[in-house]
This record gives structure tokens, sequence and C-alpha cells, in this order.
């Protein structure tokens, strides 16, 4: 099945990377069906995958109705998600890196709660009042995802010597992916000029003071900045988001169109 | 439990009391409407439907999603437009109306009573408490009352339970686990 073109836009770029950006962390949060250390876990991630699911379909939607909006072809959630190529994901690398084990999965899943919770907070006042009304929904389900993760985190910190040196060599490997959520760029500028939504830079400040608060109650502190960083948001993305799509969209590229 | 909602047979629709309207008639039809993953509380008792209009094109049903991702969504749309036809009140179109966004504040009086009939606590009021300090460091969750006993001596075993709105918890004092209907 042939791939679809996106629209360049700004606006429609902006969206992309919302709606991306809880996609595939679905995935990610998806693999752990059936494999949680724990049946309750295995339920939340699979609950949690599901909200972001949800979110995604929702913002996908509305990236799709607004390429129509500005002249060029609308696409719907279905063709977003199935039908572009790895290049024009707009995710952060982050959420694509493979799940890890536990301690890897919910140091993520506090870093991209509590970004997505102030993210979904600005949105609330985006002028499309249709995102203005994805977010007050989503506001309250990246609440409880980051109350959800910063459990663990500081249950995982204080717990065992096993659990705590995990969760130190989980920041150790994803720290450094998280600087590029808060890269300023255009789209990131524009977005803000037309009041869609926040610059992600301007997230940073409260982010990191919320995420080093339960890092700090979990006995770890922030690691020093570094110069590296990753750039999903721009389609170039790490080896493993391929490897994602290719199990996710199989189906609709090799029977286009195909429903049950 | 989707499954066991499609096998249930429709109980027959209310019928149009004498001198109502036909919005009238169609909200008594929707308090029978079930929600498939607790059929105990009616699309009315959870807060879903926010209106309903009727004009030249007929009934016009507002509903708004509890959680961005519940798989429910479809069933119930569909469950509603399938019991207004059934009572002679179609053609019925769906609209999904995403604000202002669901709250569990809306579930109504009958609608908490009925929950806890069929053992899940309902949700207290919300209270995300937007502008009150916020709290990263996990805190005791506050007890709640055992539906089958009542007994105070219960804990959370999990945040989250077999659908996106119930949380999971057990009572120390009788051993039985029941669930929550988490506030949001």
């Amino acid at each position: 099945m042939q791939s679809i073109t996106v629209s360049s836009h700004p606006s429609v770029q902006y969206l992309l990377r919302i709606g991306d950006t809880c996609l595939i962390l679905a995935q990610r949060l998806a693999e752990w069906c059936g494999h949680a250390p724990i049946v309750e876990e295995d339920i939340a991630l699979t609950n949690m995958a599901l909200d972001l699911v949800g979110q995604a379909r929702a913002v996908l939607t509305r990236a799709g109705q607004i390429e129509g909006e500005l002249g060029g072809t609308p696409h719907d959630e279905d063709q977003l998600a199935f039908l572009r190529d790895e290049r024009d994901f707009r995710n952060c690398t982050l959420v694509e890196l493979p799940r890890g084990d536990f301690a890897v999965t919910m140091l993520r899943n506090l870093a991209v709660a509590v970004f997505l919770e102030l993210l979904w907070q600005r949105l609330e006042a985006s002028s499309d009042s249709e995102l203005a009304g994805i977010a007050g929904k989503a506001v309250k389900e990246a609440h409880y995802h980051r109350e959800h993760a910063a459990d663990w985190v500081v249950r995982l910190g204080d717990g065992t010597d096993e659990s705590a040196a995990r969760l130190k060599a989980a920041l150790e490997l994803l720290w450094p992916y998280f600087a590029e959520i808060f890269e300023a760029d255009a789209v990131d500028a524009e977005a803000d000029a037309a009041r869609l939504g926040p610059r992600w830079a301007d997230l940073h400040d409260d982010w990191r003071a919320r995420f080093a608060a339960v890092l700090s109650a979990a006995g770890l502190a922030l690691p020093p900045e570094r110069t590296f960083r990753s750039t999903g948001k721009s389609g170039r993305h790490s080896e493993h988001l391929g490897y994602v799509l290719a199990e996710m969209q199989h189906l609709q590229r090799s029977f286009p169109g195909g429903v049950w | 439990m989707i499954d066991a909602a499609f096998d249930t047979p429709l109980p027959a629709p209310p019928r149009r009391a004498p001198g109502s309207s036909r919005l009238e008639h169609a909200w008594a039809v929707l308090s029978t409407v079930l929600d498939p993953e607790v059929p105990v509380v009616s699309v009315v008792d959870l807060g879903i439907v926010r209106a309903v209009t009727d004009d030249s094109d007929g009934l016009t049903v507002i509903v708004t999603p509890t959680y961005s991702g519940c798989p429910a969504t479809e069933v119930i749309e569909a469950s509603i437009v399938t019991a207004l036809d059934a009572a002679g009140l179609g053609p019925t179109q769906i609209r999904m109306q995403r604000a202002p966004a669901w709250t569990s504040d809306w579930i109504t009086t009958a609608g908490k009573a009925k929950l806890r009939g069929y053992g899940i606590v309902p949700p207290g009021p919300v209270d995300l408490a937007r502008g009150a300090p916020l709290r990263f460091v996990p805190r005791a969750v506050a007890p709640l009352a055992c539906p089958r006993c009542d007994s105070q001596d219960t804990e959370r075993l999990a945040a989250f339970g077999a659908t996106a709105c119930k949380a999971l918890w057990r009572c120390r004092a009788c051993g039985e686990p029941f669930e929550h209907f988490k506030a949001i």
C-alpha cells in the first residue's frame, strides 16, 4: 500500500508531535500485555495504553481535518497511523525506545506523564476548540498516569538494592533523551504564535521541578545535562521506530482498507 | 463484558406516557440503555447523555466520552440508536461532544446507588483541586467503606481495574475484593 504524504504546515506538524508521542508510547506499553510482573500492573499498563491510543486518535483526527481546512488533502486517523512512513512520524525519540525492564517503563511513563499533564493543561486554552476539548479530557488521564508512575518510581528507588540499581540504570539510559522534548524550533514558535498551543520549551522548567521532586523522593538526583540530542520530532528517528511501525502497520499495508 | 451485553435481549422500550412529548419519551428510553461494562447503570445515570434535540431531521443525542480510549463508546452509541429506533423514535443521530469534559460528578444519585448495589463503590467528589498544592510524592489513599460489610479497613490493590473507569480494592475485614469507580 502506498504511503500518504502529509502537510508540512506547522499546525499539522505540531499536532502530529502530540498524537504520535501518545500513539508510539501506547504501542510500547501494550507490549507489556501478558508480561508485567504482576497482573494488576499488566492491567494498569494496558489501561494507560488505551487512554493514550484514545488521545492519539482524537489528535490525529484533528490533524487530518486541519490538513483539509488548509486546502490540502484531508486524512483520517487510520491513514495517519497506518500509512505514513517512519520519517513522517513526529514523536520524540524517547517514546520509541524499547520498553526495557519495569524500571525503564515506569521512569519513562513518569517523564512523559509529567510532560503531557503540563501540555494538556496549556492546550485547554488552545485557539482550536476541538484541541481544547481533547485536552480537557486528556489532562485528567495524564494526572492519573503521573500519580501511578510516581508511586512506582519512589517504590523502586527506596525498595531493594536490586530495584534501586535498576531505577538508577533506567535514569542513566533515558536521561539523554529527555532534552529533545523541550528543544525549541520553528514548529513550536508557529504554534505559539497561532495560539494553537504552548512552545514545549516553555514547559521545561515546570517539568524539571516536578520530575526532580519525584526522583528526590526515590533517592536519585537529576544527572548533568548532556550535549546529545535525539531528533524524532523532526522525523529522524532511532533504529527502533521502524520495528514498531512494521508490526503496527503490517495489516493495513498488506490488506489495504481491511476491516473486521 | 461486551459479548455479554450483546447476548442480553433488549428490554421492551418504555411506552410513551400519555401527554408526554417525543423528547420526554426519548429520555425515558435512554434511561433504559445500560453501560455494556457496568450493566446496572444507564447512559443517563452516568451523565454521558448531555442533551437530546428534536428537529425535522429526527432526534440528535449529544453524548460525551468518559475516557479518551473507552472501548465501550461505539457499543454505547449503537445501543442508543437501536433503543430509540425500537421505540419508534428514529431516525436518530449521535453527536460526540468533548467539551466540557465528562466528570464522575455527573453520575446521578440514583446511578451511584445502583453502582453500590452492584458491589462497586461509587466515586466521591472529584478532588483534582486545580490550584491546590501539587503533590508528587506518593501519599496514602484515603480508605473507602467496603460495599459488602461497610468496614473502613480497606486498601487499594491497584490504581487500575478491569475497565478504564475502575480501580481494584480489598476489604481486610471481610476479605472480599471490590471495585471503585474512579473519581475523575
